[in-house]
């Protein structure tokens, strides 16, 4: 690897240590740094830390980091620099799912309702919407050839279920309704140390199947024939890829909400940065941009030494739409 | 006359078209042909007579309707994925999905079929990428990104990756489409170069009869009744060529080699 990439990844560790410490530091109550390091070295005992502040900063790196990688991954599968980790239908699916339990439970009524609506049933009607949606997908590009048409067909499939989710809504009570947006906007503090780690052993799997995928993720640069003629079992290698995307998008949906703009936005700034499609070196670029960028907008959205917090949903759109457009103006190009 | 160790490349009454569950599409039917090991060989005939379909069921892209094709005496079909990577490289006429490569890291995608499963390159690779690069005077473009390259280098730069794959044989599908004239020279001569340096095999289609007259060892011709394998000159005293397109405007003058508009 050449040396200036080895000072980029060093600087941008040290840029991921020092938002992790600022997001833990800032918040309704400001801590200063000196009790942050105390409380992570074990020295003293911080409640708000050790509860809230440090679980949602891992949940933010977590976050930041996999959306990055499912758009990176599907950009290059797709060979289209707009694709993200929700053009499968992932977040549409998880939607579904949300929907379902949070605005259904008015149609169904009863019993049945107050059962349903508890924050794990969210979680895993969330993960079962997402997992059904691509599961339906990946059935029907299994008789595909197609890279392309499978994207059209996840889009599809993302604008039935965003039907169904506003038949719904148009039977629902306000509250019911006011309960599902704020789903809709996100939310990263929510996890216990529990939750996270469910969460992270999901992650992780996502993750090693990348991992995994780098060669053919370098070989489909070139274009699926090529690839082909490089050795490449295209099937098995995009079976892969969608999977190692789903888990990864479909927990952080599950756990965190539809979380836009990242995914899209953080493999072009990586590609930016280090001018170089190359997945090796992507893949640690983007995992770093990724966390950094989401733990800044989550220090953003808590307002710090305010109570209000803002949806994180807004705050990743408000950074990350601009991100791009200057990134795009800056060198003309948009480029995978 | 030919013996078997000698051939690189045998169709057996080979059917080539398109099948699907009503009805199969014949594009050309009985292919027989024999490409010998070491030669530059030209794939010649009008539109649409299906030398790209050919061409696509040589490199298994697509599926052949009947018949066989046997590589290095081994039947096409029996080959996997990876083993048919060792032995074979392509240069398509389709675009290359990602324009942010360097033309180096273009080039190293060749090493592939070889590497571990992370793609790390051992210094055998490099001395590979480097020797491709040098055969093909792209040294100066290394560092280039594909995007910001001519249609001329950008078709050196694929046929430094195929190179790169280090395989008998490499296939190109109309490498001179979108060249001018020094260049469509300069491709195809470049390939009888690597053809004399490397004694590899290298076939490729190309409109360009007249430059493929006069660089071919063989070349295999396209009509629509049949497909005929022979060196240049043969096929040329055999009035072949005249019988390529429609007589109304063009006719082949055996003397040049080349096509001549009729007044």
């Amino acid at each position: 690897m050449n040396t200036n990439f080895k000072y980029a990844f060093i600087s941008l560790t040290g840029i991921l240590i020092f938002c992790f410490l600022a997001n833990i530091s800032l918040g309704s109550v400001s801590i200063p740094f000196k009790t942050v390091f105390e409380s992570l070295l074990g020295i003293t005992d911080n409640y708000i830390i050790q509860n809230y502040r440090l679980p949602k900063a891992f949940t933010a790196v977590l976050v930041g980091s996999g959306l990055g990688i499912s758009g990176l991954l599907m950009q290059t599968l797709f060979r289209n620099p707009l694709a993200g980790p929700y053009v499968l239908g992932i977040s549409s699916g998880a939607s579904l799912g949300v929907a379902l339990i949070i605005l259904g439970a008015g149609i169904f009524g009863g019993v049945f309702a107050t059962l349903l609506v508890s924050k794990w049933s969210v979680i895993i009607a969330a993960s079962l919407g997402s997992f059904l949606v691509l599961s339906a997908v990946l059935i029907v590009s299994s008789k595909v050839r197609d890279t392309m048409a499978i994207l059209i067909i996840g889009l599809m499939f993302g604008s039935i279920t965003a039907a169904v989710v506003s038949v719904l809504s148009y039977f629902s009570s306000a509250e019911q309704l006011q309960q599902y947006i704020f789903w809709g906007f996100g939310s990263l503090g929510n996890l216990s140390w529990y939750e996270l780690g469910i969460f992270f052993c999901v992650y992780c799997v996502g993750m090693i199947l990348t991992i995994f995928s780098i060669k053919a993720l370098n070989s489909l640069l070139l274009g699926e024939n090529y690839a082909k003629s490089l050795g490449l079992n295209i099937k098995q290698s995009r079976l892969i890829i969608i999977i190692a995307t789903s888990l990864l998008a479909g927990t952080i949906t599950a756990f965190a909400g539809p979380i836009a703009f990242i995914g899209l936005a953080i493999p072009h700034m990586a590609r930016q940065v280090f001018t170089t499609s190359n997945h090796k070196v992507l893949l640690p670029a983007v995992f770093l941009f990724g966390a950094i960028i989401m733990l800044i907008c989550d220090s953003i959205a808590q307002l710090p030494t305010s109570d209000y917090t803002l949806p994180i949903n807004a705050i990743t759109s408000l950074i990350g739409a601009p991100v791009v457009i200057w990134l795009l103006v800056r060198k003309r190009k948009m480029l995978f | 006359m030919k013996s078997a160790q000698h051939i690189m490349l045998k169709t057996e009454n080979l059917n080539i078209g398109y099948a699907s569950k009503k009805a199969e599409t014949v594009v050309a039917s009985n292919i027989n042909m024999a490409l010998q090991k070491g030669h530059l060989i030209g794939l010649v005939g009008a539109n649409g007579i299906g030398k790209s379909t050919l061409l696509r069921t040589l490199t298994s892209v697509q599926s052949k309707l009947s018949g066989a094709v046997f590589l290095k005496d081994k039947n096409l079909e029996t080959y996997s994925n990876a083993d048919l990577a060792r032995t074979m490289s392509l240069v398509l006429t389709e675009k290359i999905a990602s324009k942010n490569l360097s033309v180096y890291e273009l080039v190293a995608l060749g090493r592939q079929p070889y590497t571990n499963w992370v793609g790390n390159l051992s210094d055998n690779d490099l001395e590979v990428i480097n020797r491709a690069i040098t055969q093909t005077n792209i040294e100066t473009l290394k560092d280039k990104k594909c995007f910001e390259l001519s249609d001329g280098q950008l078709q050196k730069a694929l046929i430094a990756r195929a190179l790169a794959q280090n395989t008998d044989l490499i296939i190109l599908d109309e490498p001179t489409t979108h060249l001018d004239m020094y260049h469509k020279a300069y491709i195809l001569k470049l390939l009888q170069k690597l053809v004399k340096e490397t004694n590899k095999t290298i076939l490729f289609s190309s409109h360009e009869i007249d430059l493929a007259i006069q660089l071919c060892d063989t070349m295999v011709v396209m009509t629509k009744d049949s497909v005929i394998t022979d060196a240049p000159c043969n096929l040329i005293s055999k009035g072949v060529f005249e019988t390529l397109f429609p007589k109304d405007l063009i006719a082949f003058d055996n003397l040049s080699g080349s096509f001549r508009v009729k007044k």
